[in-house]
């Protein structure tokens, strides 16, 4: 039978002899766990509900296209939705993407470069998406002029 | 001379695929949202480009992708549900076997419904 390794999350729990990395964590291991579960609670109702909007009612997935996304961020219900969803499926996933790299990257080096790059990607992509739900523009105007594939219930500018 | 260990109720056993199906549906959904919030932030160009590859999720191998994708999401919602009552209901971890089959069960008649209506929208003729 093969030895089974200590953990490489986190020191609190861990016996000094098996301690990878110096310094206290606290107890964010246990804060991350529950959120796992809290959060994942949330977003089964979030994306089930996401999925059932956009693929399942009327056209399903022929009725997305520019026009669809305005339709729904005009309301700020889909708004606060898809932040929601957006935040927590991000955490949520990177938590458990960060648990996999800790599992699996066997040196220091391997696994800081790893969770820098998925911290770095995280960052990007949540800002890049709570900026997109705010700033969206149902009715963007380029040069005077409403842009190209603009939703019929545009005014002319 | 130390015996050979016997087998355990864990390793190899429901409670051990039940992980592993867990970690990989878990990494597979992580990098579709990477693809999906990018996609998506396209609305921010132009209504042209976004409308434009969104319509690439329309043609008919993107509609089996997302069909396996929504596949990883129900099994990953579904069997969370289950590791959250192992670890907060009382009888969770005895009776955590009988869970996954209630998961299994629960997963292929919704993934049923999905696939059926999702495929015969995307795949039908428009």
């Amino acid at each position: 039978m093969s030895t089974i390794q200590a953990p490489r999350s986190g020191n609190s729990r861990i016996a000094l002899q098996y301690r990878r990395t110096s310094g206290s964590k606290g107890n964010f291991e246990m804060l991350a766990w529950l959120f796992m579960r809290l959060s994942g609670v949330v977003l089964v109702v979030l994306i089930f509900g996401h999925l059932f909007v956009n693929l399942m009612v009327g056209q399903g997935i022929h009725a997305i296209d520019f026009g669809f996304v305005a339709g729904k961020w005009a309301d700020p219900f889909w708004q606060f939705w898809d932040l929601a969803m957006l935040w927590l499926a991000f955490l949520h996933g990177t938590n458990g993407v960060r648990t996999i790299i800790n599992d699996y990257a066997e040196k220091t080096a391997t696994r800081r470069a790893l969770k820098t790059l998925l911290y770095a990607a995280t960052v990007v992509v949540v800002i890049l998406g709570t900026l997109v739900i705010f700033t969206f523009d149902p009715c963007p105007v380029l040069n005077g002029q409403l842009m190209d594939g603009s939703p019929s219930f545009c005014p002319a500018p | 001379m130390p015996t050979k260990p016997a087998g355990t109720l864990y390793r190899g056993r429901e409670g051990m695929w039940s992980w592993v199906g867990h970690r990989i549906t878990g990494v597979v959904i992580f990098f579709f949202l990477l693809v999906h919030v990018l996609d998506t932030s396209l609305v921010r160009v132009s209504p042209e480009v976004y409308t434009s590859v969104i319509g690439a999720y329309k043609n008919p191998l993107m509609a089996i992708g997302e069909t396996g994708l929504v596949a990883a999401i129900l099994f990953h919602a579904f069997n969370g549900l289950r590791v959250i009552a192992i670890d907060f209901w009382k009888k969770g971890a005895k009776y955590q076997r009988q869970m996954l089959w209630a998961v299994l069960i629960i997963w292929v008649v919704v993934f049923g419904a999905f696939a059926i209506r999702h495929l015969s929208l995307a795949l039908g003729g428009h």
